[in-house]
C-alpha cells in the first residue's frame, strides 16, 4: 500500500511482558478505533507510532506511512499529528502564535505565514482572535485552535487520544464531525483511542479492542 | 547532543567532590591525624574527649530538640495556613507578606527577632513603663534560654516562608480544588479534608526540603549564636568554639564533634522518617473512621494568627534594624531613639557599596551557574528519559544534609592543596555546592510537572528538541526559572562559612562582615549590615515577580499558574 | 658530625624557605621590596572604632611606602590561626593567605611553639628604638618571651566601666561580689573562653589571691590551692549574675549595650579609652565612667605577628614598624579614635613628637595614667587556659 498508515506486526512489551499487539492498515481518510479499559496500553500504541515511546518499553514491528518506513525516524520528521483530550495550547503564546508554531516551515515569508494563519482562523470561525490569550477562549474554541494548529503542520496521519471526552455533548458532536470531515477531506489515515462507543460509531472505521493480558 | 547526556553525572561530580573531599579531611583529624599540629596518633581519643565533655549530653539534646521542634512546628504552621486559607484573600495577603521573608538572611531575621523579644526589646519598650512599671529591663531569660526556645522561634520564623513556598510550588501538581470540593461535599471540615486529601500529595513532593530544614535547623550556627543558649550551646556552635580555641589540639575535638554531629543528623532524619510512617498509619486508620473534623474555625484562626505573627515579627524586626542603623543614644524604656543620625551609614557607606557589589557578583554568578546546570540536568532527564541516571540526583542534597562544620574545614585544606583558595572564583565554586541544590530543588518540581505532552505535540508539529526547550519549556517555566535564580542568589548571599574558608578571609561579603561586626554587639552597625544583607537578595525576587507579569500581562494561563 | 648534618637537614624542613626570608636589619631593601605588596592583616573586626583606625593605617602606609593594607575582619583571632594551620597541612609554605595577625597570649604561644611564625624581626625594626622596653611589658607576652616574633603596638589595661548615674566604683573584686549579692541580676561578664571573660577571671584571681608570684610560672600542682579562692567567689557570685548566670554576653562590646539598656551596671573592659569612645559613638550614656581596683588591674600589650608563609613579609614589617611610629601611636591613644595606651617611651621622643601626645584630651570617661597605676603582669598562659576550661566545666554547662 503506497498511501495510508500501516502497523506491521507491532508488539509492545513492558518490562518483558507483552502489553499489546497490532497488525493493521489504515487507508487515507479511514479511522482505526482502538478501545479497551484504562491502563491497557492504548496511549502507548500512539506513543510508538509518534516515536516517543518511553525507555521502559520495548517494541517490535514497523510503522509505515505513505510508503515510508518511519519506525526509526525522529518524531519531528514523521509528520504524524496528534490531538489529546486537553487542548494543550501553549499558554505563553497568543492564538495566532500557537498556530504559527504549528504552521509548516514550507510557508516561508512573513506575509504568507500571516495570511495563512488569518485564513486558518476564519476556517475555524475565529476571525479576529489572532492576538487573544488562549486562556480566555471557550472549551470549543480551544479545541478548534488545537486541531488547526496540528493541521497547519501538514501531517500525513492523525492520531487522536480520547480527543472529545472533555467536551460537553453538543460540542462533542460538532468536534467529531469537524475532525472526521477534515481527515476525510485531506485523506489522512486516523488512529483514535477512545472509551466512548459513540466516538467509534461516528468514526465508522475498523475497531480494535485491546484486552488486558 | 552528547554533552547534555553527561550533565547529570558531571553536575553530581562537581557537587559531591567537595563534600567527599571535605569529609575525608574531617575524618582524618577526628581519628587523631593532623600532622600540621603534630597529631599523628590514630585512635578514638578525640571521640572520647568529646563524649566526656561535661556539656555533651545537653548540647546533643539541644541540637536534636531544637531541630525536630522547629521543623515540626514550621511544617504544622504551613499546613494550617494552606489548609485553612488557600484560595482566600487573607491567604493571598499572607503569602505576599511571607514570601519575601524567604530571601532575608537567617542572621538578619534572628537579629530582628532578638531586638523585638529581649527584655530590652521593642515589645517591652512599647509596654514600659506605663503598663509594666519597668524603668529598667527585667532580668528575664527570654533570649538564649537554656531550652533553646528562642532559637526554635528564630528558626520557625525563617523556615515557615521556605516551606510555604515549597508547598505552593507543589500545589499545582495536586488536584487541590477538586479534592476540597469533594471532601467538603462529603461533610469534612476544611482543614481535616485538606489534611486527608491534599497534604499527603504535597508532603511527597516537599519531603526533601523538609529534611533539609531539619538538617539545617540541627546544625545552624549563625542563628544559634544570636538566639541560642550558651550554657552550653548547641553542638554545632560548640564545634565552632572548639575550632576557635587557641589550644590547637581542640581541632581534633572539633573534627570528632563534627562526625558525631553528622551521625546525629542521620539519626534525626531516621527518627523523622519513622515518624512519617507512624503518622501516616495513624492517619489512615483515622480516615477509615470517617470523622469529619472539629475545631475548624479555631484551627483556621490559629493558622492565620501564627502566620501573621511570623510576618509581623520579621517585618518589625527589620524595622528595628533600620531604626538602630540611624539611632543616636537609645536607652530603655524609650520607644524611639533620642536622636537620629546618619553617622553609622556614613562610617560604613563606602565599604557597604563595595561589599554590596561583590556580594551580588558572587551570588549572581553562582546562581546563574547553578541554574544552567540544573536546567541542563532536567532537560537531559526529559530528553533522554534518564530516569535511573537522574534518580541519583537526590545526592545533590547531600551538601545540605551534611553539617557545614564537618566538611568545610576539610574542604579548605583540600582547596589550598589544589591551589584554588583565596579568590572570588574559589568562593563562587564553594557557594555553588550549596546554591545548586536549592536551585534544583525549586526548579525540578515545576519542570517535571510541565505536561510532557507539550513536547509530544511540538515534536508532532515538526519541532526538534532544542526548539521544545527554548520555545516551550523556558518560556512556560519563566516564573519558576527566575524564582530558582532568586532562591540561589539569596542562598549565596547568606553563606558564611562557605565564604570565609574558601576565600581565606580575603573575600569578604555582606554576610561575613555582618557576622564579624555582630561579635562586637554594636547594634547600629548590625542594623546597617543586616539591612543591606536583606536588601541584596530582594532585588532578584522582585524581578522574579514582576518580569513575568510584564511579559505575560496578557497571559492568564501563566500568571494564575 | 653526623648529628649535626641531620640537624641541619631537619632545620631545612622545619624552617622552610629560610634563604628567601627578608632580613629586617637591612631596612632599605625591606622598604624597597615592600613597595607594591598587599598585606592581609587578620584582626578582630568586631569594633567599629578599631576598624576605622586600621583603615587609616592602610591609607598612611600606602602613601608613604606603597604598601596596600587589607583588613581581614575576624570574629575570632583563632580563625587566622586555623587558616595558617590549614595551609601548612596542605603544604602551602609560601604566599599564604595571612600576612599579619593581631595577636597575643595563648594564640601567640601556640603559633610560636608550632613554628608557624616568621622572625625574629620585631627588635630590628627602626622604631624599636623608641619603644619603652623597660617600663612596659613588650618583650614578654603572658610571661612567654616574644623573642622578636611579634611586635607591640598598643598597651591595654583592665578597667571597669559603670554608669555613674546609677552606681559608684568598687574598691575590689570582693566588694563587687558583695554589691552583686545586694543587687542580683545587675552584673555579668563575657562568657569564657572569650578573651575578655577569661581576663575577668584572671583579674578576679589576682585580686583575691595572696600569692601573685605563683602565677608567673606555669600552673602545676599548686593549681587547686591557688585558684580555690576564685571558685569560692564565683560559687557565690554566679547566682547573682545577670540571668542568674544562665546566659552571658558573647563578647566585651556586647556589655556596652547592656549598660546602656540598664540591664547591668558594671562591665569589664581591656581598653582604658573604650568607654569614652563608646560615649562618642552613642553606645554608652554620657554618664559612663571607668575605675580600677585598689590593688591594681592586669595589663598587657597587643602585638602583630607575621606567619612563616606570608608572601608579603616586607610589607608586613613596614606596617608593624609604622604601628610603632609616634604618629600612629599618638593617633591610637586619641580617645576619639581608639584610646589605646602607647608602647613608646616618652623620654626617647623628640619634643614635637611628645607634644602630639601631650595635646591629647583623655576623654570624659578615661583615667589618667596616674589613676590607672602600674599594670599588674599577666599570668602565664597556662593559667588562663586551665581557668577558662574549669570555668566552662563548672558554670558553662548547666546541670539538666
Amino acid at each position: 500500500m503506497d498511501r495510508g498508515l500501516s502497523l506491521k506486526e507491532v508488539e509492545i512489551f513492558k518490562s518483558g511482558y507483552r502489553l499489546l499487539g497490532c497488525d493493521q492498515e489504515i487507508a487515507p481518510g479511514e479511522v482505526l478505533t482502538v478501545m479497551g479499559p484504562s491502563g491497557v496500553g492504548k496511549s502507548t500504541l500512539l506513543s510508538f507510532i509518534i516515536g516517543t515511546l518511553g525507555s521502559d518499553f520495548d517494541a517490535k514491528g514497523e510503522v509505515w506511512l505513505d510508503g515510508r518506513n518511519i519506525t526509526q525516524t525522529p518524531p519531528r520528521e514523521r509528520r504524524v499529528g496528534i490531538l489529546f483530550q486537553e487542548d494543550l495550547l501553549f499558554a505563553h503564546l497568543s492564538v495566532a502564535q500557537n498556530l504559527a508554531f504549528g504552521l509548516t516551515s514550507k510557508v516561508k515569508t512573513r506575509k504568507d505565514r500571516k495570511e495563512r494563519i488569518t485564513q486558518a482562523l476564519s476556517e475555524i470561525g475565529l476571525e479576529g482572535f489572532a492576538n487573544r490569550d488562549p486562556a480566555t477562549l471557550s472549551g470549543g474554541q480551544k479545541a478548534r485552535v488545537s486541531l488547526m494548529r496540528m493541521l497547519l503542520s501538514e501531517p500525513c496521519a492523525l492520531l487522536l487520544d480520547e480527543p472529545f471526552s472533555r467536551l460537553d455533548a453538543a460540542l462533542r458532536a460538532q468536534m467529531r464531525s469537524l475532525v472526521f470531515d477534515t481527515a476525510r477531506a485531506r485523506a489522512l489515515p486516523v488512529v483514535m483511542v477512545t472509551h466512548d462507543k459513540e466516538d467509534a460509531k461516528a468514526a465508522g472505521g475498523a475497531l480494535m479492542e485491546i484486552v488486558p493480558t | 547532543m552528547y554533552p547534555l547526556r553527561w550533565m547529570p553525572r558531571l553536575t553530581l561530580l562537581a557537587m559531591l567532590g567537595p563534600v567527599v573531599a571535605g569529609l575525608l579531611g574531617a575524618l582524618a583529624p577526628a581519628f587523631g591525624w593532623m600532622p600540621a599540629i603534630g597529631a599523628q596518633r590514630l585512635g578514638f581519643q578525640a571521640f572520647e574527649s568529646v563524649l566526656n565533655w561535661p556539656g555533651f549530653a545537653t548540647a546533643t539534646r539541644l541540637s536534636l530538640t531544637t531541630g525536630l521542634l522547629s521543623t515540626g512546628i514550621s511544617l504544622g504552621i504551613v499546613a494550617l495556613i494552606v489548609a485553612g486559607w488557600n484560595g482566600t484573600r487573607a491567604f493571598e495577603a499572607l503569602r505576599r507578606l511571607l514570601s519575601p521573608l524567604l530571601s532575608i538572611p537567617h542572621a538578619a531575621a534572628a537579629f530582628g527577632l532578638a531586638f523585638l523579644i529581649m527584655p530590652s526589646g521593642w515589645i517591652l519598650r512599647l509596654l514600659s513603663p506605663w503598663a509594666t512599671g519597668f524603668e529598667r529591663p527585667p532580668d528575664w531569660l527570654v533570649v538564649q534560654d537554656p531550652w533553646g526556645l528562642a532559637l526554635v522561634a528564630g528558626l520557625v520564623v525563617k523556615e515557615v516562608p521556605f516551606l510555604l513556598l515549597m508547598t505552593l510550588a507543589a500545589l499545582p501538581q495536586t488536584q487541590e480544588s477538586k479534592a476540597r470540593a469533594v471532601s467538603a461535599a462529603l461533610g469534612y471540615s476544611k482543614i481535616r479534608g485538606w489534611l486527608i486529601t491534599v497534604f499527603p500529595q504535597i508532603y511527597d513532593q516537599i519531603r526533601l526540603p523538609v529534611y533539609v530544614v531539619l538538617a539545617y535547623a540541627m546544625t545552624v550556627v549563625d542563628v544559634a549564636l544570636i538566639l541560642g543558649p550558651t550554657t552550653p550551646s548547641t553542638l554545632s556552635v560548640q564545634i565552632l568554639k572548639w575550632i576557635g580555641q587557641p589550644d590547637l589540639s581542640f581541632r581534633l575535638w572539633a573534627a570528632a564533634g563534627g562526625i558525631i554531629q553528622l551521625l546525629l543528623v542521620i539519626g534525626a532524619l531516621g527518627v523523622w522518617r519513622l515518624g512519617e510512617i507512624a503518622l501516616g498509619r495513624w492517619a489512615r486508620r483515622q480516615v477509615v473512621q470517617g470523622h469529619r473534623g472539629r475545631f475548624d474555625k479555631t484551627l483556621q484562626v490559629a493558622g492565620l494568627t501564627l502566620g501573621a505573627f511570623i510576618a509581623g515579627a520579621v517585618l518589625f524586626g527589620l524595622l528595628s534594624l533600620a531604626l538602630w542603623s540611624v539611632a543616636g543614644l537609645w536607652r530603655f524604656p524609650d520607644l524611639l531613639p533620642d536622636a537620629l543620625t546618619w553617622r553609622t551609614w556614613q562610617r560604613h557607606g563606602g565599604n557597604l557599596t563595595e561589599l554590596f557589589a561583590r556580594t551580588s557578583f558572587i551570588a549572581g554568578t553562582s546562581a546563574a551557574l547553578a541554574l544552567a546546570l540544573s536546567l541542563a540536568c532536567l532537560e537531559a532527564e526529559a530528553r533522554f528519559g534518564m530516569k535511573n541516571a537522574t534518580r541519583t540526583l537526590w545526592l545533590l542534597y547531600v551538601p545540605l544534609l551534611v553539617p557545614q562544620t564537618v566538611f568545610l574545614p576539610g574542604l579548605q585544606t583540600g582547596m589550598i592543596a589544589a591551589g584554588v583558595v583565596g579568590g572570588t572564583g574559589a568562593v563562587i565554586l564553594a557557594h555553588l555546592v550549596f546554591v545548586l541544590p536549592y536551585v534544583f530543588l525549586s526548579l525540578s518540581d515545576p519542570f517535571r510537572a510541565l505536561d510532557p505532552r507539550y513536547a509530544v505535540i511540538a515534536q508532532a508539529l515538526g519541532k526538534g528538541e532544542n526548539a521544545v526547550f527554548w520555545r516551550l519549556r523556558v518560556p512556560l517555566l519563566l516564573t519558576p526559572i527566575l524564582t530558582a535564580f532568586a532562591v540561589g542568589f539569596a542562598v549565596s548571599v547568606g553563606q558564611y562559612l562557605a565564604t570565609l574558608l574558601p576565600g581565606a578571609g580575603r573575600v569578604s561579603t555582606l554576610t561575613t562582615e555582618a557576622l564579624a561586626l555582630a561579635s562586637g554587639g554594636d547594634r547600629r552597625a548590625i542594623g546597617a549590615f543586616g539591612l543591606m544583607q536583606t536588601f541584596a537578595p530582594i532585588v532578584p525576587f522582585v524581578f522574579a515577580v514582576f518580569v513575568p507579569r510584564l511579559i505575560y500581562r496578557n497571559r492568564r494561563g501563566l500568571l494564575n499558574g | 658530625m653526623k648529628h649535626l648534618l641531620w640537624a641541619g637537614a631537619l632545620s631545612l624542613f622545619t624552617t622552610p624557605l629560610l634563604a628567601q626570608n627578608p632580613d629586617p636589619a637591612d631596612w632599605s631593601s625591606v622598604t624597597e621590596a615592600a613597595k607594591g605588596q598587599t598585606v592581609y592583616w587578620n584582626a578582630w573586626g568586631g569594633s567599629t572604632t578599631t576598624n576605622a583606625f586600621l583603615d587609616w593605617v592602610g591609607s598612611r602606609v600606602s602613601e608613604d611606602y606603597g604598601v596596600t593594607l587589607e583588613h581581614v575582619k575576624l570574629t575570632d583571632t583563632a580563625d587566622a590561626v586555623s587558616r595558617v594551620i590549614a595551609e601548612k597541612s596542605a603544604g602551602k609554605d609560601d604566599d599564604g593567605a595571612v600576612d599579619m595577625i593581631w595577636i597575643n597570649g595563648a594564640n601567640f604561644a601556640n603559633m610560636k611553639e608550632a613554628g608557624l611564625l616568621f622572625g625574629p624581626f620585631a627588635e630590628s625594626l627602626p622604631n624599636w628604638s623608641v619603644v619603652d622596653v623597660d617600663g612596659k611589658t613588650v618583650q614578654t607576652d603572658f610571661t612567654v618571651p616574644t623573642d622578636g616574633y611579634e611586635s607591640p603596638w598598643a598597651m591595654a589595661q583592665v578597667v571597669m566601666m559603670y554608669d555613674s548615674a546609677r552606681v559608684s566604683p568598687q574598691p575590689s573584686i570582693a566588694a563587687l561580689g558583695a554589691w552583686a549579692a545586694e543587687n542580683p541580676g545587675r552584673f555579668t561578664f563575657p562568657q569564657p573562653p572569650d578573651f575578655l571573660g577569661s581576663t575577668f577571671l584572671k583579674q578576679a584571681l589576682i585580686d583575691l589571691s595572696a600569692d601573685m608570684d605563683a602565677l608567673q610560672a606555669p600552673a602545676g600542682d599548686n593549681y587547686e590551692d591557688v585558684t580555690a579562692p576564685l571558685w569560692a567567689f564565683l560559687d557565690d557570685l554566679t547566682p547573682n549574675l545577670w540571668r542568674a548566670g544562665r546566659a552571658y554576653p558573647a563578647t566585651g562590646p556586647q556589655q556596652l549595650q547592656l549598660i546602656t539598656d540598664g540591664e547591668v551596671d558594671y562591665a569589664v573592659s581591656f581598653s582604658p579609652g573604650e568607654a569614652s569612645a563608646a560615649i562618642a559613638n552613642f553606645q554608652l550614656p554620657d554618664t559612663a565612667r571607668t575605675f580600677v581596683f585598689d590593688k591594681g588591674t592586669l595589663g598587657n600589650a597587643s602585638f602583630v605577628a607575621i606567619p612563616y608563609n606570608s608572601g608579603s613579609k616586607e610589607g608586613a614589617m613596614v606596617v608593624a614598624n609604622f604601628l610603632m611610629s609616634p604618629e600612629a601611636q599618638a593617633r591610637a591613644q586619641d580617645p576619639n579614635v581608639l584610646g589605646y595606651g602607647t608602647v613608646l617611651d616618652m623620654a626617647k621622643l623628640t619634643a614635637p613628637e611628645r607634644a602630639a601626645f601631650d595635646a591629647l584630651e583623655l576623654g570624659v570617661a578615661t583615667l589618667t595614667p596616674a589613676e590607672l597605676g602600674t599594670a599588674l603582669p599577666e599570668p602565664h598562659p597556662s593559667w588562663m587556659t586551665r581557668i577558662s576550661e574549669d570555668w566552662s566545666a563548672r558554670y558553662g554547662v548547666l546541670a539538666k
